[in-house]
Formats: structure tokens, C-alpha cells, sequence
């Protein structure tokens, strides 16, 4: 059984390898929508997050709230591109407009050139498709040129708590962003999180982290409710089970592997407001499961009938 | 560069030959045997790592030229190689439309479209030497490394994933990890062979020639430029040929062959092993691959014990584990 | 598109050469007296970025502190890794020590890496740099035009210490005839030594200026070292003056294609040095 696996490239290899040799995929990180799209498996079961999600949570909700012009920094990669493509889509269906975009070679250290250019396009929202070093990178010289004083906003479209963490609240504030999980939620989050940080020195969990835990505790139940350990028959068990965790709450598993939760749009509270590390994220709204992922019949996946 | 270990005592050309047949057996014998140790996939890759190190030290063990950008050739032609063998190949201005490739063809495509890739950067980094060569090929790997990024066909940050095996020859199925080990051993002696049939010819002794002492060949009549490129081409061809068997092996072609730190990896496995030696890369490139593979868990680890590595062999241990043995084994041999 | 948005990418593109040309000057003084390509320059960059963070965290020293403890902390540590390694290799092939420092790079970012992980480190901004300057084309955050001036400072007092004081002249002979110099009864190692010291101290320094901007991470080095090797190569690897030039200008070059094509502007550097290497290959100012 192999579990986590964050980068979408080797995770589409894994669940080739894994569909071959029959044993079990539980991705919790990976951000490629096909992976249960074009390249579903009876293996894998995607738990988490995906650029659909991501692009229609912070997309839709932003837009909702008043966000109707954006601007796009992206990385110029397939996630990038990918990401950027399925949040103008959004966008624009709900009647916002894209007013420029710029691609950004990936690792890029300076932003500063293309912070300008978003900065004179006057769009109310400066989209961030990009992730890990870059996001930071992005948020953290925004924040230099007073992009967020300026009455712009930016929108992380990939963040993670640890994120926001690496970068300070004092840069980071008034970012916009999804995650499905957040230790602060409710009772069972935080007893949750408390000891995740108790055996990680401190450090709060993320969503990735949280699906991993999660999605393993479910594939135990399937196996002790089947006696087997036989990949194809306990992924199959694992989308017969309604799943229940202190993390996710209710959720269930669809046909294409696809995990099912609410998900969150926060935002990244003033230093003022937090009351100490990792406090980080006030809730800006909650996205319903059924509205949350793709529609089963979008995908293009074989499984689906 | 090199330090031939026992360059300073009487050369005992029987001696020598005696010693290189025997240790070709054990090499020959060890891979032969090899699947009934590990996992065959595993054997597999080391095959490819060892002919990649192979083909690096052709050029810096015998031409004397120290390429940081190894990686572009190892990395290319694994990408042309997942790419003919997946997609076949299209070319709509001539209308051109081939179906995917079987997989002897893919990997000869592959390696003439690395010796191209050879020849054109070949042609830019002769003209310098030492480390200004050396930075120029690390320049020309980042090239590749930016351009490998964006290209379309390249699938950027995904790479190319489930690369099809087929069968070699139309008979033996490539998907029984042993039928491709066996497969990858041809490759891999192929590609050796062809090392030692240049090291002991004309072609060979003129390149030691340059390599020890390049005014004096050049004031024999030797035009040192065409031999040092021919060196590089045939260096880069055979590392292609190694980045095409690996996309085979491990059917996916991604960023990670074409980064520059495979570029230093493959400096590392030759080091190691013994520059200049013919074993040695061999050597090199199973203690690290192996390291690689067991160490994993660690994580930072491999990286920190690689840097060791290195810095304890320039420091202490430049003639390489195959180089020390060699000058021991120099040492004993009867006098005369 | 108009004369505003140019005049902005222009004045950053100034900015992000005087970095570069910051950054590249360590290593232009180590190659271009020494001889020896120090793979270590990124790793050093980015341990005094983590000196600067651990200054503030730890001992509550701030960003001007830092700017002066660091180079002297972390060219220590330089002069350490000089006098028990790089100096067996004088004898020696200068490809070895490229050898030797790319894997001391490999140990230190390895090390890093394990013990931090790779999302980084917040420093925040010093707050007499803080606050944006209306320029009208632009917003022009303070801090940047320090970098600006203060780079400025650093490159042309290094230049000039190098090619128009007596010490420079010392160091220069040192290493173009070690065994004449030592002769007059000048102590050749110990200026080695201490020039690679400078060298490394200076990689730091620009790992302190980096620190508020850039994320303090264990990789923020290995992705600059090849741009610096860049900028070292097409300036002329002799020449202090030529990195320096160098480094603003390919800033603006890449400020420009960030503009006009952006998708370019991490490959434009590697273009222009292949075609500089092909043209001169010595360099734009070098002497070879």
C-alpha cells in the first residue's frame, strides 16, 4: 500500500505501477485532477485536494465575494497552466473577467518584474498559480511592494498552513485560499492536531497531512471489514464504505477513486488577530461536498459508468 | 586528470592485457549473476547508471576533459527515447506520421538524435578547456535542462510516464523484468565493448596522446580539435545510449535526468570508481546507485553522503576504489 | 506597451543586476585571483542568510548586526574549510577543487535541508528599510534601493581594493608568481587563505541582503549558483570589473525579457553565454 506521494508527476507514475501490480494508492497531495480523470484506476483512491477543487473553491468562492477581476501569475509548468486554465473557466462562468496574465519560469527567485505588471493591470485579485517556493516567494515580495495596501488582493490558489507558517502572518495577511482541512475547525480537529504536533515538534498538520492519516485509518476499516489485503477488493471496499474520521467528518469515496469533503475557503488573519503560531486562518466560507469536487461524469474516467 | 595509477613503473604490456581479460570475466560473471541477488528492475537501472559513468569517463579518463553536463545526453535521448517509443513520431509541415516505435528502433533513434545533440554542443565547448570547459557544458545542460521544462512533448514537470516495453526483436516481452535485464546486459556490453575497442586503437592512443601532453601531439601533426570532438561526440552518443535503455528500464523520462545535479552524479560514480580506469565507472556507479537505493529512508542523508563522498575522494582517494586496486595489483606483479 | 511599465521593469531590472553582480563577487575574487571555481559560493550564500535569520531569532541581533557579524562569521568558517582542504590541492589539477567544493555543497545544503526542511524561514524586512517610495512609474520598495546603493558601494570598494591598493597588488602577484612573491618575504598561504575568506564572507553578506526578500531556504543557493557561474563566465573569469558589469547588465537583459517574453527569462542568461563563449571566449573583459 503506498500513501502520500505530493508531486503529481510521480504520482501519475506510481498509479500506473500500482494499477499493474494490483495493490492500493492512496494519494493525499498530488494535485492532478486526472488522477481521477483520464487516468483513474480501480487502485487509487485521490484523497485531499485536486485542481479542480482548488480552481472552483477559490475561484468561485472569490469571485462570489467581490473578486470580479484577475490577474494571473502562473508557473510555466503543466500544474501551472493547468490550474490557471481551470480557475479562468470558473472565472468567467461566473461572471468575472481575466484582465492579463504572465507565465513564470518555475523557480523563478524575483518576482518583482511580474508583480509590477499585475500591480498596473488594476485587477482587483492577483491569482497565484504557482506553489510551494514560488507561492512563498510571490506572497512574501507582494507584501515588499505593498501590492495589499494598494487595494489589491492576492489569491493563493495552492497554500498550505506550513506556508503561511515559512512566510509570517505580517506578509501573508489577507491572502485568500482553500485548504480541506484546518486544525481550528472544530473539537475533534484541534484534539486531532494537538497530538500530530505533540509527535512533530510543534508543527500543526496541513491537509496533505491529514488526508494521509485520514485515508490510511479508512483503508484499515476496509481491510478488517473484508479480512484481505487484496488491492483491487479493498479499494473497491474502500468506496463502499461511507468514511467517518475526527478529521473529515462524513465523506465517501466516488466510483473514480475520488475522495468527497467539504472544503474551506480562509483567509490569512492579521498578526493582531492570532493568538500564537499556527493560528492562522479565519473562515471565510464552506463549500459543500457536492459542490466542492468535479462532477463524476466531467472526468472522462473508464470507471465511470 | 587522471593519475594512471602505476604510470611511473615499467608498463608490462602482457601484464596488462592479462589483468583486463581477467577482470572483464569477473565483470561478465557478477552480471550475469546478478538477478539471483537483487531484484532484476534494480539490476536494470545499475546496468544503465554504470554504462552512463562508462561513457563520461571515455572523455574525461581518456581525453582528459572534465564535462559538468553529462546529464543533457543521459536526459535527452531519454526523452526522445519515451517519446518515439510512446508516440511514434509526427511532423505535420512534411506530413510526416509515424505509430510508436518498437523499442530497438526507439532506443537507435534516440542515440542518433543524441549524437546530433552531441555534435552541436561538441562544437561549442571544444574550443576551451579545463574548467572553462567545464562550465561551458554545465551552461549548454541548463540549456537543455530550460528547454526540456517548456517543450511540449517533453510533458514539462510530469515527464513522460508509461513508456511501453513491447517486445525486443518482435519475440522476447520486455515486461518479465528478467527478459529486459537480459536485454539492458546486451545493451550494456554493447556499449562497453565499443568503449574498449576505442581505448585500444590508434584513435584511443592518440587521444592519451593529447590528454597527457596537447602542444606536443599538436607539433606531431595531430589536429587535437577534431580528435577531442570526435571523443566527445562518441562520449555523448554512448551516454545517450544509456538515457535511452533507462527510459526503457524504468518506462517514464523526466526532469530529474536532465538536472544538473545527474550531471554531478555521474562525476561522483567515476570518481569513485577510478577516473581513467575501465572498470572503475562500473564500480562507481553500483556503490552509489546501490547507496542511493538503500539509504532512501534518510532522505537529506543520501545528499550529505554524497558530498563526503566526494570531498574524501579528492582529498584521499582521487585514483577511485578500481584505481587503488589497480596500483596494488601493479605493485605485486613480478618485476620485469 | 508604454514608457511607464518599461521605465518600472528597467528599474527593476537595475536592481536585480546589482544583486546578481553582489552575489557574483565572491566568486569573481576566488576564481579570478585563486584560480579555483568555489561550487561552495551558493551553499555559503545561503548559510549566511541562516546566520542572518539565527542572529535575529536567537541573540536578537537585527539586520544591520547581521550585515556586519556574518561575513566575518561565515568567512571564518571559509578560511577553516581553506586551510584543511583546498590547500592540498594547489599542486593539483584546478579541476579538483571544483570537485572537492561541489561537495562541500552537497554536505552543507544536505545538512540544511535535514534540519529545516525546504519551505524556509520568515526574516522580516528591518524597519528603517520598510515602506515603498512613490515614484510615479512605480512603487519602489526602500529596501530595494538600498540594495541598489549599497551593492554599488560593495563592488566598487572590492574592485578597488583589488586593482588599485597595495594589498591588492600583493594578492595579485601572490598568485600569479607564488614563489617569487614568497621570495620578497611576503606570506603567500596566509593571503590565499584569507582571499578565499573574502570571497566566501562576501557570498554571505549577499545571503544577509537576500534574507528579507527571498525566502530563507536550504535551496536558495543551488538555484543561483548556476546564474552566478553565468554571470562570472560572460563577464571574464579573470576579471573583478567584468563580473561586476556583467551582473548589472544581465539584470537588465533579464528584466527586459521578463517584459517582452517572459517564458525566455530563465534561459536568456544561458543563451548569452553560449554566445559569448563562442565569440570571446574569454570572456567580455577577461584577459585568457
Amino acid at each position: 500500500m503506498i500513501v502520500d506521494v505530493p508531486t503529481s508527476s510521480v504520482a501519475l507514475a506510481v498509479n500506473e505501477v500500482v494499477r499493474g501490480k494490483h495493490k492500493v494508492f492512496i494519494n493525499s497531495g498530488a494535485a492532478s485532477s486526472d488522477l481521477t480523470g483520464s487516468k483513474c484506476s480501480p487502485n487509487t483512491v485521490h484523497w485531499t485536494y485536486d485542481t479542480w477543487m482548488l480552481a472552483n473553491g477559490t475561484g468561485k468562492a472569490i469571485v462570489q465575494t467581490g473578486g470580479k477581476t484577475w490577474f494571473f501569475i502562473t508557473a510555466d509548468y503543466a500544474f501551472g497552466h493547468a490550474l490557471e486554465r481551470d480557475t479562468t473557466e470558473v472565472v468567467k462562468k461566473m461572471g468575472g473577467s481575466v484582465l492579463g496574465g504572465v507565465k513564470v519560469p518555475l523557480q523563478t527567485q524575483d518576482f518583482s518584474s511580474f508583480l509590477l505588471q499585475a500591480q498596473s493591470s488594476k485587477a482587483q485579485i492577483i491569482g497565484l498559480a504557482n506553489a510551494g517556493g514560488d507561492t512563498i516567494n510571490s506572497i512574501k515580495q507582494a507584501a515588499e511592494f505593498g501590492i495589499t495596501k494598494g487595494g489589491q488582493n492576492l489569491a493563493g490558489l495552492l497554500v498550505f498552513l506550513s506556508d503561511i507558517h515559512g512566510i509570517g502572518l505580517d506578509k501573508a495577511q489577507g491572502l485568500i485560499l482553500t485548504e480541506t482541512f484546518y486544525w481550528d475547525l472544530n473539537d475533534q480537529t484541534r484534539a486531532w492536531s494537538k497530538r500530530f504536533a505533540a509527535a512533530n515538534g510543534g508543527k500543526y498538520p496541513t491537509m496533505v497531512q491529514a488526508g494521509v492519516y485520514a485515508g490510511v485509518l479508512h483503508y484499515l476499516k476496509a481491510v478488517a471489514a473484508i479480512k484481505s489485503d487484496d488491492g483491487d477488493k479493498v479499494v473497491a471496499e474502500m468506496k463502499k464504505l461511507p468514511t467517518d474520521d475526527p478529521l473529515f467528518g462524513k465523506g465517501t469515496i466516488r466510483e473514480d477513486g475520488r475522495k468527497i469533503h467539504n472544503a474551506y475557503l480562509f483567509e490569512v488573519k492579521k498578526p493582531s488577530e492570532s493568538k500564537g503560531p499556527y493560528d492562522y486562518y479565519k473562515l471565510r466560507a464552506t463549500i459543500p461536498a457536492a459542490e466542492a469536487f468535479r462532477p463524476l461524469k466531467d472526468g472522462g474516467c473508464s470507471l465511470v459508468k | 586528470m587522471s593519475e594512471q595509477a602505476g604510470d611511473h613503473q615499467a608498463h608490462d604490456p602482457s601484464w596488462e592485457r592479462r589483468y583486463e581479460r581477467n577482470a572483464f570475466i569477473v565483470l561478465f560473471v557478477v552480471f550475469v549473476a546478478m538477478p539471483a541477488f537483487i531484484y532484476p528492475r534494480f539490476g536494470s537501472q545499475l546496468l544503465c547508471f554504470a554504462l552512463f559513468a562508462c561513457a563520461f569517463n571515455l572523455l574525461i579518463g581518456f581525453g582528459g576533459l572534465l564535462s559538468f553536463g553529462h546529464s543533457m545526453f543521459f536526459g535527452m535521448s531519454a526523452y526522445f527515447c519515451a517519446y518515439l517509443a510512446k508516440s511514434g513520431l509526427a511532423i505535420g509541415a512534411i506530413g510526416l506520421k509515424i505509430p510508436p516505435f518498437p523499442v530497438e528502433l526507439a532506443i537507435v533513434g534516440a542515440v542518433l538524435a543524441t549524437a546530433v545533440l552531441g555534435l552541436v554542443t561538441g562544437l561549442l565547448a571544444i574550443k576551451r578547456q579545463g574548467i572553462y570547459f567545464a562550465m561551458i557544458t554545465l551552461a549548454l545542460a541548463q540549456m537543455v535542462y530550460f528547454f526540456c521544462l517548456q517543450a511540449p512533448f517533453t510533458g514539462g514537470e510530469d515527464g513522460i510516464q508509461s513508456v511501453p516495453r513491447g517486445k525486443a526483436l518482435g519475440l522476447f516481452d520486455l515486461n518479465d523484468p528478467l527478459v529486459m535485464y537480459y536485454f539492458v546486459f546486451v545493451i550494456f556490453f554493447a556499449g562497453f565493448g565499443l568503449i574498449h575497442r576505442i581505448i585500444h586503437s590508434p584513435f584511443g592512443q592518440v587521444l592519451k596522446a593529447i590528454r597527457e601532453n596537447e602542444p606536443r601531439a599538436i607539433s606531431l601533426g595531430y589536429r587535437t580539435e577534431r580528435y577531442k570532438l570526435a571523443a566527445f561526440v562518441l562520449s555523448a552518443t554512448l551516454a545517450g545510449l544509456a538515457g535511452a535503455a533507462k527510459a526503457i528500464v524504468a518506462q517514464n523520462a523526466s526532469l530529474t535526468d536532465v538536472h544538473w545535479s545527474m550531471s554531478g552524479e555521474v562525476v561522483l560514480m567515476t570518481l569513485l570508481g577510478g577516473m581513467g580506469t575501465v572498470f572503475g565507472p562500473v564500480v562507481g556507479a553500483l556503490v552509489i546507485i546501490s547507496m542511493q537505493f538503500y539509504l532512501a529512508e534518510l532522505g537529506s542523508w543520501v545528499t550529505i553522503t554524497q558530498g563526503i563522498i566526494f570531498v574524501v575522494c579528492v582529498l584521499a582517494f582521487r585514483r577511485g576504489i578500481v584505481g587503488e586496486i589497480e596500483a596494488w595489483l601493479r605493485k605485486r606483479r613480478k618485476p620485469g | 506597451m508604454n514608457t511607464q511599465a518599461l521605465f518600472g521593469q528597467l528599474l527593476i531590472g537595475l536592481i536585480n543586476g546589482s544583486f546578481y553582480a553582489l552575489l557574483s563577487l565572491g566568486l569573481a575574487v576566488i576564481f579570478g585571483l585563486l584560480n579555483i571555481i568555489n561550487f561552495t559560493h551558493g551553499a555559503q550564500y545561503m548559510i549566511g542568510a541562516f546566520v542572518a535569520y539565527f542572529l535575529l531569532n536567537k541573540a536578537g541581533l537585527g539586520y544591520w548586526w547581521a550585515l556586519v557579524i556574518t561575513p566575518f562569521a561565515v568567512g571564518a568558517l571559509g578560511v577553516i574549510i581553506e586551510r584543511t582542504m583546498l590547500s592540498r590541492l594547489y599542486k593539483l589539477d584546478h579541476l579538483y577543487g571544483l570537485l572537492l567544493t561541489f561537495g562541500l555543497a552537497l554536505i552543507f545544503e544536505g545538512a540544511f535541508h535535514h534540519e529545516f526542511g525546504s519551505a524556509g524561514l520568515p526574516y522580516s524586512m528591518p524597519e528603517s528599510l520598510q515602506g515603498v517610495q512613490n515614484l510615479g512609474f512605480m512603487y519602489l520598495p526602500n529596501y530595494r534601493a538600498w540594495v541598489i546603493v549599497a551593492s554599488l558601494a560593495i563592488c566598487i570598494t572590492t574592485w578597488f581594493v583589488i586593482e588599485r591598493t597595495k594589498l591588492g597588488a600583493y594578492l595579485r602577484a601572490a598568485t600569479e608568481n607564488p614563489s617569487l612573491v614568497q621570495a620578497f618575504g611576503v606570506n603567500v598561504p596566509r593571503m590565499i587563505t584569507l582571499t578565499y575568506g573574502a570571497g566566501v564572507g562576501l557570498a554571505a553578506l549577499a545571503g544577509v541582503f537576500a534574507a528579507p526578500i527571498y525566502q530563507v531556504s536550504p535551496l536558495m543557493g543551488s538555484s543561483l549558483i548556476i546564474v552566478v557561474f553565468a554571470v562570472v563566465v560572460i563577464g571574464g573569469m579573470g576579471s573583478i570589473m567584468g563580473s561586476i558589469l556583467t551582473g548589472f547588465g544581465l539584470g537588465i537583459i533579464e528584466g527586459l525579457t521578463k517584459y517582452f517574453y517572459p517564458q525566455a527569462s530563465s534561459t536568456v542568461i544561458f543563451v548569452i553565454m553560449a554566445i559569448v563563449l563562442m565569440i570571446r571566449p574569454q570572456g567580455l573583459f577577461g584577459q585568457r
